[in-house]
Formats: structure tokens, C-alpha cells, sequence
């Protein structure tokens, strides 16, 4: 049990758990596990089942799109501190990018089947864990509809002809 | 700025002096730096954020802001990006050219609002150019400030510019550089994103922040409101605007913004100042 | 230059240079009127007082008619002038008239404001020649020949004070505007009848000449009346034939110009109120009901007597020499806004709401004075008529919710 403890206490201290009741933690700390890994590795695949969602205790994670030619591209990057991945709310529950460590990671995974059976049989927690999810996905959107009209307005520059 | 001297006032405010290109720097693909000499020897005296008249003879004549350090005033540096005829134009010259000179014009970043406080610079791309002088110049008067972080984002990892400075900057222990692109090749290890994450990571102390972004005039407001965020309100966020300069004296009337003509009681403003008028579109 | 016995012309020792000598001057540096007695001046005397400005070695510029039109040009003799003509001036209609008499002055202002001497349309700013080490860059010497303007109305003295306040009195002066404006002789003229567009009353700029001239003139049946306004004026006219005025013909003069001032049909109420109300008002449905009528054509600020906007060209010869020219410009043009990427000010909404909030609200806070003078040549010479006057009162009218605050 000590180990339950400790995970509680880790998830209590990040910020997507702040100021959660004390019940909702309980409740979803049960779907809760603490991962690590290495750089380059895959924490999941486009394509693959949502399975989980991740809050970022320690390192970096890159959003990758896979494209036929060239190396993936990398879209965004999250750090300590910051969610990623919500295809688990959402059917069909598949990942529509990649996530890759760029150091080492520490992150708490929580179970998706897991938490959207606690959901279900408990409207509160799964009201509770939305009003925390939206706000992220709000802000994301926002912040990547900036991001476009940054690259729309960015003039186009003439190349220099000694650059051929 | 202590011991600098006061630009002299131009004879014929008009009237350009020639200047020859010693070096041509490509910084990243369609932008280019000049190192320029007055033809006649004398310093060029300027401060941070202001920006000069450049004529191409025979072309025509662009507002380019001064991206030295101004320290050195035996050296203008000017930082061109080829989007229209006359930056295209300007981008064939090579070392030894000649090019007319008329400035410094502008109201220069307050610095000396930063005393004292932490001094967070946004910015992007091309909009580290106007930023330079006055990070150099703050970087020469480090111990009067606290933190100083820089928060700058390109659309990729080929956009960066002065990588150099960066380098340099990141590498100094009193100094805290987030650089973010857009967009990288897998196994980059920076940060990608918009400049909003760089100032979220940053993590400044909003309430003892003094801001200084150069961004256009499309993300001045995110910049803005990021700041806002993070506790930075706009009485303490100096940002630059744009207009179509011409005369660079305030006579030629292009660059009005309401009742400021941009060339000389701007570019720089300070943010919550001109916030209404910045709301109205088309103003 | 040619001697002179009374140097009215020539260099001037000030350094400012654009004082006419021994003038009290406002806070504002406008020349007070002084307080001599006004004289009598015959036909023959304002004969007189052409050939002895053009004497004194001035380019003497009056009211012509020219193409149907008040046109300000030289003039050497009264003949010149438009004797006994008249204009009708009413929204978007101007139409030149004979008088039933050989009033002199006997008309109002024409299309061209005297800006156009002042501040050229057109001016070669430099010159620039590639040498063998680098670039030569000359430029053309200022006009030699002072300028007199004689039939300068209240309006246009005050115009004049607008472009001083724009070209000479702030931290950089126009180096071609003040060469034009040195040694300036102002010969005013008070207006005996209002113009069909006029509204100066409303502006305070007249109808009453009250600072700026060295001399100023009221036109009545039997001569001028003459008031001077600097010793140089008093210099002048001591060398013409006059007489002191009587009592009877220095109230016909107030009595003139009280009427010119009461016939006045347009009027914006309290101009000090406009800088809060217009640019507490920039999303007012009104500027587009104006939108649909203006046709962007600038004729407006082309007449305009206070709109000072320039560009600058360069051409190229075959020598491969270059030369910069300025041109007046105007705030209707899209590409006046222009930075890379599009106009700031791509629809004729905004560019109207940009002239008529910089010309009655921004002006003020630029320049400490309105840019309106009540000419009413912008109502006059706008093709579909549209009214400043008219678009004050649509606002003041209705405001709409403030949406942004007068900063």
C-alpha cells in the first residue's frame, strides 16, 4: 500500500490534479501508473489504441506527424507540468500522432479503459476530469490557430539569386 | 544611455549620406545583413530601437531598423529581408556598394524602464533584428537588471537567426534563452511551439517583469495577452508597431496612428498607451 | 536682388528667418495685428502696391481667373485680378460668375489654396551622381525671389499658421517649406461676401483677417480700407498714396465683415468638443453611409489648404543619375498605407474616417490646432458633395457606444 500512497501524492502534485477533491483523486488514482522512458522512444504510435493519457512529471515529449517522405515532423513539444493525449475521450480511441521521448521522460500514465469505466459509473468524476481536459484543449486549439496565422502572415522571402 | 551622444540634427532632413557596404552576412534564406561605413568616416550615433532611411540609388528608399549593437558606432548594422522590389533589389549588392543613409529616426526602447526589474524580450524571426541593440545593450548593463530572458520562435530550425548571439546569450550564466520553431525533423531536441509556450516556460515573475516584443502587428496581442497571463500587465509591455514610413520626420504624414505619427512618437510604444486605437480595425 | 530703399525683402538677419521684423508675436508665433489707424487706399493704389512689391523685388502672387476658375498666380497690375468676377460655390458645384459691378475681390476661394507656392506638389528633394568613389548627392538651391500673396483671405492665413505649425514649428523643420516661407509678404484680404461652402465663423479662422498679414485689405465702393498688421505692412503702404480712413468708411468695413460673417449657411458647433467625440465614435455606423458615397478620389485633400502628405519617387536617367521627387500625396490613396502584406487602410471607410479624425481630432493633439479652417473647398470640390459639415453633425447626432477612448 505504500506504493498507492506515493502514487497519490505525485499525482496530487501536478498541476492537472490541482485542487482535485480528495475522493476524484482516490477514485482515479486506481487507474494509475508511473512510466519512464528513454530518448527516442515511443511513448505511442499514430493508429494505435488510446489506451492511456499522460501528465508530464519530468523531460520532453514530441508530437510527431508521420509524413511518406522525409523524417516525421515535429509539431509541438510538451514539457513538466503539461497533459497530452485525449484520443481516450474520444472514439474511435486512437492515437492520430505520434509521441516520442526527447530525453529522458517521467510521466503518470493513467489507464484509459480504466478511467472510462470510473467515468461512466460516476458522472461527477468523469464532469470533473472534463472540465480539467477542456480548458487544455481549449487553450491548445487557440494557441495552434495563432500558430497558423503566424505562418500566414509571415512574409514570404525573395530568394537571394546568388543562393540559386 | 549614459556618455552617448545626442544624434546631431540633420541639415536637410531629406537628403541622404552615403554609406559603403563592408560585409554582406546571409542570415537565413532571403534575409541579409549589411556592415556599413559612413563614406566620410564619422561615427553613426543611435539607440537601440531606432531605425534608419535606406536608399538604394536608382530603387527607392525602405525604413530598416538598426540591428548592432550601438556601442560600436563605427559599424551600422542593418538586418534587410527581401520582400518587395527594393529589398529584392538590395539583396543583389554586394560589398563595396554604396547606399544612403538618413537617421536614426524613432523613439528608441525605453531601457531605463527595466531598471531594476526582470526583462523578458519576444520575439520572432526577423523581429530579433530591432530587439539586438537593445539586448546587447542591457546585456552591457547586466547588473541593473534581474532576470533577463529571451524568448524567441522561427518557423523552423533553417529560420533561426543570429544563431550565433544565441549561442552566446544561452551560453552566459545571467541569461535565459527559449528558443521554440514551429515545425522540426524528428530527433530535434528543442522546443516546438509557439512563442506563447516559450513565454509559459519560461516562468517569469509576471509582477516584477518589464516586456519588450517585436512581433507583427497580427501577434502583438497574443504576445500581449500571454504576458497577461503570466502576470505581466500592459502598462509594463513595450511592444513596436508598423506603418508605412516614408519620411521618417513625421512631415510626409504615412505612418499616422491617430494622433502619433509612428516615425517619431513610435514605433515603440508602450502597450496599454495605444491599446484602444489598437483595437480598432483599419485605424 | 535689387536695392531697395526700404529693404521689405531680402535676407533677414533673424535667424528663424520667417519673421516679418518688429511683429508681436502670440505664444503660437502668429503675428498680432497692430493697432495704427486704418488708411484709405484707392484702385490706384492697390496699383501701386503690386508694382512696388514686384519693385521691392517680391514674386507677387493674386487671384487670376483661369479655366473657369480662381486660380492663384502672377500677377503684376489689378487687371490681373479677377475684376468684377464672382463664384457660386455649393456642395460638389463651383461655377465662376460676372458681378453687376468691378469688384475686385468680389469672390471667394478657388480650388488651389496657396499651399502650392509654400509646400510644391511637385519638388525635386536631391539629385544623386555615381563618381568614381561613391555617390554625389546636390541639391537645387531655394527659390531666390520672395513671395508676396496678395488676396489672402482669413481662412488661408490661418491655413498657413496650420502648415507652419506642421513644417516649422516642430523638432525637425522642412527645410523647402521654410525657404518658401521666408520673407513671405502677406497682403490679406477680408471677405466682403461668404462663399456658398464657407464655415470659417465655426472654425474662429474668420471672416475677419486677425493675425498673419502684413497688410490687410476690406474692399469698398470707393477703394480699400487698409489695416497693417507688421511695420514692414506699415513701410509699405507709406510708400503708397492713401489717405486715413474715415469714421463712416471704418464701419462700412466691420459692417462688411459682420455680414460676410452672419451669411455664413454651414456651421460646425463647437470644434473643440470634436477630437473626444470623433475618435470616441470610430466604429460609428456613419462612416459607412459616408463609405457609399466617397469615391476615393483625394480631391478633398488635393484642395485641402492644411493636408500635407508626400510621397517620394525616384527615377533614373541614362546616365544612371537618380533623382528623388516629392509629390503630394493623399490619405485616400490604398496604397498610402501600404506595408508589406496589404494597405493598413484597404477600404474607403477607414481612409475617410483617417482624414476626417486627422484633420478635426488627431490634428489637435499634433499640431495644438485644429487642421480645419472653414474653407469649405473639400465640400465644394467633392464630386458626390459630400459635406464635412454634414458628417460632423450625423455623429454628433447619434454617437454610438464609445468603443475606443480618445487616448
Amino acid at each position: 500500500m505504500v506504493n498507492v500512497v506515493g502514487l497519490e501524492d505525485t499525482l496530487a502534485a501536478h498541476p492537472f490534479a490541482a485542487d482535485m477533491d480528495a475522493e476524484a483523486l482516490r477514485t482515479i488514482v486506481g487507474c494509475c501508473s508511473n512510466a519512464v522512458y528513454h530518448p527516442g522512444d515511443y511513448l505511442f504510435r499514430e493508429g494505435e489504441p488510446a489506451d492511456a493519457f499522460f501528465l508530464i512529471r519530468h523531460g520532453q515529449v514530441a508530437l510527431e506527424i508521420h509524413v511518406p517522405q522525409g523524417p516525421p515532423i515535429v509539431v509541438e513539444t510538451l514539457e513538466e507540468g503539461e497533459i497530452f493525449g485525449w484520443s481516450w475521450l474520444i472514439p474511435p480511441y486512437r492515437w492520430s500522432n505520434d509521441a516520442r521521448a526527447n530525453d529522458q521522460v517521467r510521466v503518470l500514465k493513467l489507464d484509459a479503459t480504466c478511467l472510462r469505466r470510473k467515468m461512466e459509473a460516476d458522472r461527477t468524476l468523469g464532469y470533473e476530469l472534463y472540465r480539467r481536459f477542456l480548458p487544455i484543449m481549449a487553450q491548445r486549439l487557440a494557441a495552434n490557430r495563432l500558430r497558423i496565422v503566424e505562418l500566414a502572415t509571415e512574409p514570404r522571402p525573395i530568394r537571394g539569386r546568388s543562393r540559386g | 544611455m549614459d556618455g552617448m551622444p545626442v544624434p546631431a540634427r540633420l541639415a536637410d532632413p531629406m537628403v541622404p549620406l552615403p554609406f559603403r557596404i563592408t560585409r554582406v552576412i546571409r542570415e537565413i534564406d532571403g534575409v541579409f545583413t549589411w556592415r556599413l561605413k559612413a563614406l566620410d568616416g564619422a561615427p553613426f550615433h543611435y539607440r537601440p530601437g531606432q531605425f534608419n532611411m535606406v536608399t538604394q540609388f536608382g530603387v527607392g528608399e525602405i525604413p530598416v531598423s538598426i540591428s548592432g549593437d550601438c556601442r560600436e558606432p563605427d559599424t551600422l548594422v542593418h538586418t534587410i529581408r527581401a520582400v518587395g522590389p527594393v529589398t529584392e533589389a538590395m539583396q543583389a549588392l554586394r560589398t563595396g556598394a554604396v547606399v544612403g543613409i538618413r537617421g536614426p529616426f524613432g523613439r528608441p526602447w525605453p531601457i531605463d524602464a527595466a531598471i531594476g526589474s526582470d526583462v523578458i524580450f519576444v520575439t520572432s524571426t526577423i523581429g530579433l533584428a530591432p530587439l539586438r541593440p537593445l539586448i546587447h545593450e542591457v546585456l552591457h548593463r547586466r547588473q541593473e537588471f534581474g532576470k533577463v530572458v529571451i524568448c524567441y520562435g522561427t518557423r523552423g530550425i533553417d529560420d533561426i537567426m543570429f544563431e550565433a548571439d544565441l549561442h552566446a546569450w544561452r551560453a552566459r550564466f545571467d541569461t535565459n534563452v527559449h528558443l521554440t520553431v514551429h515545425s522540426a525533423p524528428s530527433g530535434y531536441r528543442g522546443r516546438v511551439g509557439g512563442v506563447a509556450a516559450a513565454i509559459h516556460a519560461a516562468r517569469i515573475d509576471g509582477l516584477s517583469t518589464v516586456a519588450f516584443v517585436c512581433r507583427s502587428e497580427a501577434l502583438t496581442r497574443q504576445a500581449v495577452n500571454t504576458l497577461g497571463e503570466r502576470g505581466v500587465t500592459p502598462d509594463r509591455v513595450w511592444v513596436t508597431l508598423e506603418r508605412n514610413m516614408k519620411c521618417g520626420i513625421g512631415l510626409c504624414g504615412h505612418c499616422q496612428f491617430g494622433p502619433s505619427f509612428m516615425c517619431k512618437d513610435g514605433p515603440v510604444y508602450r502597450f496599454d498607451q495605444i491599446e484602444a486605437l489598437y483595437s480598432v480595425r483599419e485605424f | 536682388m535689387r536695392r531697395a530703399t526700404v529693404p521689405l525683402a531680402g535676407p533677414r538677419p533673424d535667424p528663424e528667418g520667417l519673421a516679418p521684423d518688429q511683429c508681436a508675436r502670440t505664444p503660437d508665433g502668429d503675428c498680432t495685428g497692430m493697432t495704427s489707424d486704418p488708411a484709405l487706399l484707392t484702385r490706384d493704389g492697390l496699383d501701386a502696391l503690386l508694382a512696388t512689391l514686384h519693385a521691392e523685388g517680391f514674386r507677387v502672387l493674386g487671384p487670376t481667373v483661369q479655366d473657369g476658375a480662381i486660380v492663384y498666380d502672377d500677377v503684376a497690375r489689378v487687371a490681373d485680378l479677377p475684376v468684377g468676377w464672382t463664384d457660386r460655390q455649393d456642395g460638389g458645384s463651383y461655377r465662376l460668375e460676372r458681378r453687376g459691378d468691378d469688384a475686385v475681390f468680389g469672390h471667394t476661394v478657388g480650388p488651389y489654396a496657396w499651399k502650392r507656392f509654400l509646400h510644391p506638389p511637385l519638388l525635386r528633394l536631391w539629385r544623386a551622381e555615381s563618381g568614381a568613389d561613391g555617390v554625389r548627392i546636390a541639391t537645387d538651391p531655394p527659390p531666390a525671389q520672395p513671395m508676396a500673396f496678395v488676396g489672402v483671405r482669413a481662412c488661408e492665413l490661418r491655413a498657413i499658421a496650420v502648415q507652419d505649425a506642421v513644417f516649422l514649428h516642430g523638432a525637425i523643420v522642412d527645410p523647402h517649406y521654410a525657404a518658401r516661407r521666408q520673407g513671405l509678404f502677406v497682403v490679406a484680404v477680408n471677405c466682403g461676401q461668404a462663399g456658398g461652402t464657407c464655415f470659417c465663423t465655426s472654425m474662429q479662422a474668420g471672416p475677419k483677417a486677425s493675425a498673419g498679414y502684413d497688410l490687410a485689405l476690406t474692399e469698398l465702393a470707393g477703394g480699400f480700407l487698409v489695416e497693417t498688421g507688421t511695420t514692414r505692412g506699415a513701410m509699405l503702404l507709406d510708400r503708397l498714396p492713401h489717405r486715413p480712413a474715415t469714421a463712416a468708411e471704418r464701419e462700412g468695413a466691420a459692417a462688411i465683415v459682420a455680414r460676410t460673417a452672419t451669411a455664413m449657411r454651414r456651421h460646425i458647433p463647437d470644434p473643440a468638443a470634436l477630437p473626444e467625440l470623433l475618435l470616441g465614435n470610430l466604429d460609428h455606423p456613419r462612416w459607412d453611409e459616408v463609405a457609399a458615397r466617397c469615391l476615393s478620389c483625394g480631391n478633398c485633400t488635393q484642395v485641402c489648404p492644411t493636408c500635407f502628405c508626400t510621397d517620394v519617387t525616384d527615377t533614373t536617367d541614362l546616365t544612371g543619375a537618380t533623382d528623388r521627387t516629392r509629390r503630394w500625396d493623399s490619405c485616400f490613396a490604398v496604397g498610402f498605407s501600404y506595408i508589406h502584406g496589404g494597405a493598413v487602410r484597404p477600404s474607403p471607410r477607414s481612409r475617410y474616417r483617417q482624414w476626417m479624425t486627422h484633420k478635426l481630432a488627431s490634428w489637435v493633439e499634433q499640431f495644438g490646432t485644429s487642421g480645419c479652417t472653414g474653407c469649405g473647398r473639400c465640400i465644394t470640390w467633392c464630386p458626390v458633395g459630400i459635406d464635412i459639415t454634414e458628417e460632423v453633425a450625423a455623429i454628433r447626432d447619434a454617437p454610438a457606444a464609445p468603443t475606443a477612448a480618445a487616448p
